[in-house]
């Protein structure tokens, strides 16, 4: 997909397919066919919108839409944005610049809360998302308003793209930082489904707190030549790249 | 016409309640602006349907459109200086983009705060409003208008900006007029064929009082009231510049942008004939009551009668 388009967020996209696995094979009720009744399903809000490639595999292989549509990823005119919109069926909220998402969450939390709703609502960030301050305020209201039905998950692979997260602005530690507003925070390994799966099933993890968990992931995983690098933030493969890849995600298939 | 007892904020607030106790899905959001806005008697009549965000209009904006989302019509209230610049981003995107039905009430607009400055102030904000695809646009100017245009709001879907001001404002129009506002149309207040005077919120006092004062010297002016910024009523500007060959307007609001541009935008591609616009020049407003620099500005009847008398005869109109 990002190959034919000639550019994308790919090493964003590889760092938290598997968080989104998670999410739409096994955490989150939905119902494609009946997607428009909210009060009867979790939401989700991809506030690192530029990992949208990832997104769109996840949404057509669930059966929001047909998987050749795909290949329309790059074209003039595509519902396939290089940023979520609504236009794709499936999602809620255009996203893209960084920091939106988590109040946005919270509304969505909040609204369930005082209709008396079972629904879920879970948000992607980044943890490079984590410099923008629009965050904290989400945070502070998220624990003030205490939605133990919010979940948001940062995907940690510690890389930004001027470089590592760290050297760039210093986000950590990140956890203490949620705990100290009021969340109550888990770390997983963000490409164990098995972890993933377990820790989206016990929330609300505390009553009455907000859920936070610390994804730590590789940036590019699957794809040794792109993992921990930077430079894949927003990069085309060539073709060789590609089959490469594509071998080594085909071997790592066989071997699950 | 006599002065209210009572403001357009006050009025948003008492016609909003009304509203939010019929319909549950009404919701109000506040950032530490409640009692700017007016907004106590909401929270406690209907708690459940309020909510306080703090001072973090980024966050009220974005949990706004996060309620719309779950099926809440939400009015996001608090100062128009903050809402049309802090929230810039989140109003283009989480309500703008989103086609969220939310209602961004920015109230203390244009130079309502006076002496309290230009961060105060809101004189970007309908230069920004207006360029977001989708975005209704709104100003109205006086109780009656207010009142009407939030049962408008109450009862519609769709994301909104409308500016209120701060101080009781004089009336246009008459309780129990019965006069109807739809978005797209603007209310023509005066015939006249000299010259026409197209105003917003506030500034439409003075445009009257300026006809009244144009016609003892028997110059006719229509005077118009474009409340709705956009959608904007093109039929109206087309056919005030036809019909009088000059136009005027005037805004709380820089000269840059606003409904000035707005109208000029219309008239210089469909029906140009010379305009002037005036508003707030391009710079940071001196220290002064809203009264002071509604005079030092030129929007009062007598200064704004002066600038269309020397208008009309710089281009040889009289």
């Amino acid at each position: 997909m990002i190959f034919a388009a000639k550019g994308g967020h790919i090493g964003g996209s590889l760092s938290s397919v598997d968080i989104l696995v998670s999410l739409y094979f096994h955490a989150m009720q939905y119902d494609v066919a009946h997607f428009a009744d909210f009060a009867k399903r979790d939401s989700f809000i991809l506030s690192k919108g530029h990992s949208v490639e990832g997104l769109y595999c996840i949404l057509a292989k669930a059966g929001f839409f047909p998987e050749v549509k795909l290949a329309e990823y790059g074209n003039f005119g595509t519902m396939l944005y290089g940023h979520p919109t609504p236009k794709v069926p499936g999602i809620e909220l255009p996203s893209g610049s960084l920091g939106h998402g988590l109040a946005v969450g919270v509304g969505m939390a909040l609204a369930a809360k005082r209709d008396g709703l079972k629904r879920r609502i879970f948000v992607l960030m980044g943890d490079g998302e984590q410099a923008e301050g629009s965050v904290w305020e989400a945070a502070m209201a998220a624990s003030n308003f205490g939605l133990d039905n919010l979940v948001a998950i940062i995907d940690n692979n510690n890389l930004q793209i001027s470089g590592p997260v760290d050297s760039v602005m210093r986000s950590s530690p990140l956890g203490a930082k949620y705990e100290s507003f009021g969340w109550t925070v888990r770390e997983a390994n963000g490409h164990d489904l098995s972890a993933l799966n377990a820790a989206f099933d016990e929330v609300p993890w505390e009553k009455g707190k907000p859920n936070m968990l610390i994804a730590k992931t590789i940036k590019g995983y699957g794809a040794s030549f792109m993992e921990n690098k930077a430079a894949w933030h927003h990069k085309t493969p060539t073709k060789e790249e590609l089959d490469q890849a594509m071998l080594e995600l085909d071997r790592a298939a066989e071997e699950i | 016409m006599s002065e209210p007892a009572v403001s357009t904020r006050h009025v948003f607030s008492s016609t909003l309640l009304e509203a939010a106790k019929i319909n549950s899905a009404i919701f109000a959001i506040s950032s530490d602006s409640k009692g700017s806005v007016t907004m106590d008697d909401f929270e406690k009549a209907l708690p459940a349907q309020f909510v306080e965000a703090g001072i973090a209009e980024q966050d009220a904006v974005g949990i706004a459109a996060g309620l719309s989302k779950s099926g809440k019509r939400v009015f996001v209230c608090g100062p128009a200086s903050f809402y049309s610049a802090r929230s810039l981003e989140q109003v283009k995107v989480d309500v703008a983009y989103a086609a969220s039905d939310v209602k961004v009430i920015g109230i203390s607009g244009g130079l309502s705060y006076g002496a309290l400055g230009s961060t105060h102030h809101s004189l970007h904000d309908l230069a920004v409003m207006r360029t977001f695809p989708g975005l209704g646009v709104f100003l109205p100017c006086d109780n009656y208008q207010t009142a009407a245009v939030t049962r408008y709001l109450s009862a519609n879907a769709g994301p909104v900006y409308m500016r209120l001001g701060r101080s009781p404002a004089l009336d246009v129009y008459a309780a129990g007029c019965g006069q109807s506002f739809m978005p797209g149309q603007a209310v023509t207040l005066r015939e006249g064929t000299d010259c026409a005077i197209i105003a917003a919120g506030e500034t439409v006092q003075g445009a009257l009082g300026a006809a009244l004062l144009l016609e003892k010297e028997g110059i006719k002016a229509r005077v118009l009231d474009f409340w709705s910024i956009k959608p904007i009523d093109r039929e109206a500007i087309v056919k005030a510049a036809r019909e009088s060959g000059m136009l005027f307007t005037v805004e709380e609001h820089s000269v840059y942008g606003g409904l000035g541009s707005a109208v000029a935008e219309i008239v210089v591609q469909e029906c140009p004939v010379p305009m002037k616009i005036v508003g707030v020049p391009d710079e940071w407003v001196p220290s002064g009551s809203p009264k002071e620099l509604f005079d030092y500005y030129g929007f009062t009847s007598a200064k704004l009668a002066a600038t269309i008398k020397a208008g009309l005869k710089a281009k040889g109109k009289r």
